[in-house]
């Protein structure tokens, strides 16, 4: 663990309607590899800091959604800016199986793109699940074989990323889902790999402080996203907060 | 307050909430400390909140907390479940808040409150209410008034003379002292020519604090007597660091940053210490202190 250091961004992408993917180039490299479904902690300095998932390492990148006060001025940086970065932070994914499924929702499909070239690289056949509400919000494909699926049918099949996770179930064998999201969706995607008799990693989000197991205030039941997470296995459907509640600001428990 | 093992879950770490409280207690704690709670909800700092450079860490959450209401419930749950002793830790703004918050977290029957006097006293410019020995005790007197359950206050390093604090708080009424909190500190960086912490300044903890925390603990046995029970903490990593804790004068340890520093930190802390007592011959914990 060490403190933020700085990092130049290298290359900046608008990957649709909201998302922008960032490369960098970190003054100090990281004390270790970083793994999908890793993060590291964002720093602007003087205004905010944010957890973000690895979207790949070479080069390091991140892809962010516009959605509130830090990303929209995360996005509305330009290459040669500076941001502060610290991680990688939390537990992976780790690749296993013959053939997995990776089930995306909205820019929750930036990691798997990282997960998808690992896979590539160790040998393992994958088949990626691209899904959005509509055609402007969709991510660009994985390096492996990708569905997409739109809400309003506008690109891709109509419908969403679990209805087409289904369909390619009932035609193939998967040993693993792995999948990001948004957490209903998630839900959904572990009970269909259960169903299914595979195995199911998902990478869980929750109001995040330290970063660092420290707070507790990313709590998901007694589990710290942080620090357990924020991938988590098939157990993580018997927690009690899993699909139901996350913590605000204030860490008062509240319905997702 | 009998605790089957001396390590106590720092408030602070891991959260408010009953489940976080009920896993200390599964990872082996003698007793767990809730992190702090007010009158009303409270969302703390903006991001950095905490550091960790190795060895120094550093944070200023900015006592984010769901507020008394909504943390009785998570205080009863864990009273109920947890199956050790649960500490509710409180602070407020004045002595009156405190008597307040103290009432209302009463009805959750935590076994104990710990009063966090290490937070400003709005009353006197924001100087902490453990800076001295009046200020200490007008807190600790209004929490008296307000329940009947045991108190124990929580003191900052960042006093004149820690030990006569500690006794104006045990002449005014606390069962048990706290000790210590966070050290006043700060990072910079340079390159952004910022402080890291959103707050600018915060406090240290982790092993840098530990000479700090074995000097206040000393200084405030010597000042309260043999009697008064002291929860010693800061910067405690390991059991040998555990056992210097006792020997400064502290009658059960707490455990704070160390959860995140090492595996399984309590139970492997407990088992260190058993092997360092039947090692060096010590038959029980109160043999160990360095003054009788």
């Amino acid at each position: 663990m060490a403190l933020p250091t700085a990092a130049k961004i290298t290359g900046v992408e608008r990957e649709n309607g909201i998302v922008t993917t960032f490369t960098l180039e970190p003054e100090e490299k990281p004390h270790k590899r970083p793994e999908p479904g890793q993060f590291f902690m964002l720093w602007l300095p003087g205004f905010d800091e944010k957890p973000y998932s690895v979207a790949g390492i070479s080069p390091l990148a991140f892809a962010v959604g516009a959605r509130g006060p830090f990303s929209n001025k995360l996005s509305s940086l330009k290459k040669g800016d500076k941001i502060w970065l610290r991680g990688p932070y939390g537990k992976g994914f780790s690749l296993s199986g013959k053939k997995i499924l990776l089930v995306g929702g909205g820019y929750g499909f930036a990691p798997l793109r990282f997960l998808a070239a690992e896979a590539k690289n160790k040998g393992i056949s994958a088949i990626a699940v691209c899904g959005a509400r509509s055609a402007g919000l969709l991510m660009k494909p994985a390096d492996c074989k990708t569905v997409f699926t739109t809400d309003d049918g506008s690109r891709g099949i109509k419908g969403n990323a679990i209805a087409a996770a289904e369909g390619l179930f009932k035609k193939e064998k998967f040993d693993v889902v792995y999948t990001c999201g948004p957490e209903k969706m998630m839900e959904a995607a572990a009970r269909l790999a259960k169903k299914n008799k595979a195995d199911c990693q998902l990478l869980l989000e929750r109001y995040m402080k330290c970063g660092i197991g420290v707070c507790g205030h990313c709590c998901c039941g007694d589990r710290l996203v942080c620090f357990d997470g924020p991938c988590f296995g098939l157990e993580i459907l018997d927690n009690p907060d899993f699909g139901k509640f996350h913590r605000d600001k204030c860490g008062r428990k509240v319905p997702l | 307050m009998k605790l089957k093992n001396p390590i106590v879950l720092a408030s602070g770490i891991r959260g408010n909430s009953a489940d976080l409280l009920i896993r200390a207690a599964m990872e082996g704690a003698g007793a767990a400390t809730s992190k702090s709670c007010s009158l009303l909800p409270r969302e703390g700092h903006n991001n950095p909140t905490m550091l960790d450079s190795g060895g120094v860490m550093m944070n200023a959450v900015g006592l984010s907390n769901p507020g008394v209401d909504e943390e009785k419930g998570e205080i009863a749950r864990a009273v109920k479940e947890a199956g050790i002793p649960i500490i509710a830790s409180i602070f407020g703004k004045s002595p009156e808040e405190f008597a307040k918050v103290a009432q209302s977290i009463s009805e959750a029957r935590p076994h104990m409150i710990e009063a966090d006097i290490s937070c400003p006293n709005i009353h006197r410019e924001g100087m902490m209410f453990s800076s001295t020995p009046e200020d200490a005790a007008s807190v600790v007197a209004a929490v008296r008034e307000a329940t009947a359950l045991p108190i124990s206050v929580k003191l900052s390093p960042q006093a004149a003379d820690i030990g006569a604090v500690a006794r104006a708080c045990a002449e005014s009424g606390a069962d048990c002292i706290t000790a210590i909190n966070t050290m006043g500190g700060m990072f910079i960086d340079a390159r952004a020519r910022r402080s890291i912490l959103h707050n600018s300044i915060g406090g240290i903890s982790g092993p840098a604090l530990k000479p700090v925390s074995l000097r206040c603990v000393y200084s405030i046995r010597k000042a309260v007597g043999p009697k008064m029970p002291i929860i010693g903490t800061g910067g405690v990593t390991t059991g040998i660091d555990a056992i210097e804790m006792l020997m400064a004068g502290a009658t059960a340890v707490g455990i704070g940053s160390a959860v995140v520093l090492r595996k399984n930190a309590f139970a492997d802390i407990a088992k260190e210490m058993e092997s360092f007592m039947a090692e060096s011959g010590y038959k029980s914990l109160s043999k160990i202190a360095l003054i009788e």
